[in-house]
């Protein structure tokens, strides 16, 4: 943990913000530019902050090592799971349009919502192991 | 329903089972998840090969997105015989893994080692059944960056250098493949592999197409390990695990000349390959240097996994050979050969695991007076030794009947001299591991190991039994290729 009160202050305000900026990102994706990738790099890289500034075990108390490697496997469970169920509604996989009854773009909606969130949850999670296995490191 | 899906399922039923292999694969669940889902894999590409027997190559579009916009999957004859290869030789590793995995990585990385396992299948899978460049692409990294890991979980340090210098090539096989790939979508606008086939010969005289061609063929090169590209190849077999370098050996290189079919004759063409490209000239060479040197130097190896290795580089440029001369013959015994290589190194670096889990190691000395000691696993060497030879009644037969037959149809018999010759050399090394098996004095440890756990010696023999079915019942595979070398000359996927 730093001991730059500054630095830890700042921080402090900055988080929500950038957990904000990505969850937007996350949202906005079917209007603008975005979606799951950026939007998990961007969440990430606010868990990624906290932890440079208050330390890996305090990061790891908000965000256990356990949980995030369920996550990662969540995240790809979704995506295909999305696939599976156009597939179990007698379509093809990923055919997103099945997934509304009355209007196939709504489907498409949904689809791709679903499928971005687990891209998003995914690449958030691998963003953080991947500091977290090089930051706790030893020697 | 699910009939329809099959071709989505042989993708993803690995791919859906890689991440709760992670989640739930505490303690053996693991390899039980792996080893039902690789069993389920092969049951799927069965029915598919059939389907593709009785009625002609399937289309499947991916989200019902039409097919030169979206993402198609197509399967014809080789394709589906690619994907009986490597989910056969999955579901066959898999109860081999169980003994030899426990052995050989920490108990903490099993899950992780299926997950990867289970990820580099369905990578394997995927480039054999897209009818997309781009998803190809995606796929191929999907295998390699999950075979790195694989690889780098061998015991020995070595293992992490080893996979480190497979990851440093093959991610320059891979780049160039996408900018070639890059390259001919420039031109042509269009990543469908039968669109660009029609669309490609219009814009065949442009330098462009000809960078785009020689791109992606020496990327393939890199990930085939064709001859002077082959350098990742020994160290990567030699020190990865047992199970992955069994897995890796008999699948990996043979979905790469997959790759090297496809984009050879399907999507550049024969007459865009062979006439304008003049590729003969490049590949028929660097096959025969392969099919020599990698045996010369196979001699001189007291590591087996690495004598194994340099002999892949030779059997390499048999089917290398026998896409460059290009005729119906020796496009057979190169598709065929996918086949009976898959077998026969399946089965020996299977049972070198099996020598590595009892005596812990595969040098020479390793195996003195084996033959006594662990019968079954040393008369499954001999088999697959006698198959790489290319001794009749065994599968490498068939593919240096076919090779030496189409070398001479073409008239040049000095190809067949080299490949005879090749063979030959075959002979030695193979003769190596027997005399040390059967004809010299046991060493210390080597006097009180038994025979492998049963799993282990059953899944080596199904691959050596094969070997040897495959050597007299020729029906199956060499009319698989006969029929698939017909349809990739005839220039239609």
């Amino acid at each position: 943990m730093t001991d730059l009160l500054v630095l830890r202050v700042v921080v402090k305000l900055l988080i929500p913000f950038i957990l904000l900026f990505g969850l937007y990102v996350q949202m906005h994706g079917d209007y603008g530019p975005g979606g799951g990738f950026q939007a998990g790099v961007i969440f990430g890289s606010g868990f990624i902050l906290y932890g440079m500034v208050f330390g890996l075990e305090t990061m790891e108390r908000v965000a256990p090592m356990r949980l995030i490697g369920v996550m990662i496997g969540l995240g790809v469970l979704i995506y295909a799971g999305t696939g599976y169920v156009t597939m179990a509604l007698g379509g093809l996989f990923l055919e997103y349009g099945l997934l509304d009854h009355h209007d196939p773009s709504h489907g498409q909606h949904y689809g791709i919502f679903s499928v971005e969130a687990g891209v998003g949850i995914t690449v958030a999670s691998v963003m953080i192991l991947i500091f977290h296995t090089f930051a706790s490191r030893k020697g | 329903m699910i009939a329809a899906n099959l071709p989505a399922l042989q993708v993803v039923l690995p791919l859906a089972g890689a991440p709760i292999c992670a989640i739930l694969g505490r303690r053996w669940y693991g390899w039980l998840i792996a080893t039902a889902l690789c069993w389920a894999t092969f049951a799927i590409s069965v029915l598919l090969y059939v389907q593709v027997a009785e009625n002609g190559p399937i289309s499947y579009m991916l989200g019902n997105w039409m097919a030169p916009w979206g993402i198609e999957y197509r399967l014809d004859r080789i394709g589906a015989l690619v994907l009986i290869i490597v989910s056969g030789i999955a579901a066959v590793s898999a109860p081999f893994a169980f003994h030899s995995v426990h052995a050989e990585i920490p108990e903490d990385q099993h899950r992780y080692f299926y997950t990867a396992f289970l990820l580099a299948m369905t990578g394997l899978l995927g480039m054999a059944i897209t009818g997309d460049v781009f998803n190809l692409f995606v796929f191929l990294e999907i295998s390699s960056l999950s075979s790195y890991a694989l690889i780098s979980l061998g015991r020995d340090r070595k293992a992490l250098f080893a996979s480190f210098q497979y990851l440093i090539l093959g991610t320059i096989g891979a780049t160039f493949i996408v900018i070639g790939i890059g390259l001919i979508y420039m031109m042509t606008g269009t990543l469908n592999m039968a669109d660009l086939a029609v669309r490609l010969p219009a814009v065949a005289g442009n330098r462009v197409v000809d960078a785009g061609f020689v791109f992606i063929l020496v990327g393939v090169a890199i990930k085939l390990a064709v001859f002077p590209l082959h350098l990742w190849l020994p160290n990567a077999y030699a020190y990865a695990p047992s199970v992955v370098s069994a897995f890796l050996a008999a699948t990996a290189t043979k979905v790469a000349a997959y790759m090297m079919f496809r984009f050879v004759f399907t999507v550049f063409g024969v007459e865009f390959s062979f006439d304008q490209m003049q590729l003969s000239w490049l590949l028929v060479p660097l096959a025969l240097i392969a099919a020599v040197t990698g045996s010369l130097v196979a001699i001189f190896q007291d590591d087996l996994k690495r004598l194994l290795a340099y002999s892949s580089v030779a059997q390499i440029g048999y089917i290398v050979l026998g896409i460059g001369l290009a005729t119906q013959d020796s496009v057979t015994a190169a598709v065929v050969h996918l086949f009976n290589h898959a077998l026969m190194k399946g089965a020996l670096f299977m049972a070198l695991g099996a020598v590595m889990l009892r005596v812990g190691s595969v040098d020479i000395n390793a195996i003195r007076g084996l033959g006594a000691r662990m019968p079954l696993t040393m008369a499954a060497i001999v088999i697959g030794g006698l198959s790489l030879i290319g001794v009749p009644a065994t599968v490498g037969f068939i593919t240096k009947w076919y090779l030496v037959i189409a070398a001479l149809e073409t008239g040049w018999w000095e190809i067949a001299v080299i490949v005879l010759f090749s063979s030959l050399l075959a002979i030695i090394y193979v003769w190596r591991i027997v005399e040390a098996a059967y004809f010299s004095e046991p060493s210390e440890t080597g006097a009180t190991v038994t025979e492998a756990p049963w799993p282990m010696v059953a899944s080596t023999w199904v691959l050596a039994a094969a070997c040897l079915y495959f050597g007299l019942d020729t029906r199956l595979p060499v009319g698989a290729a006969t029929e698939a070398a017909r349809a990739l000359l005839g220039g239609t996927p």
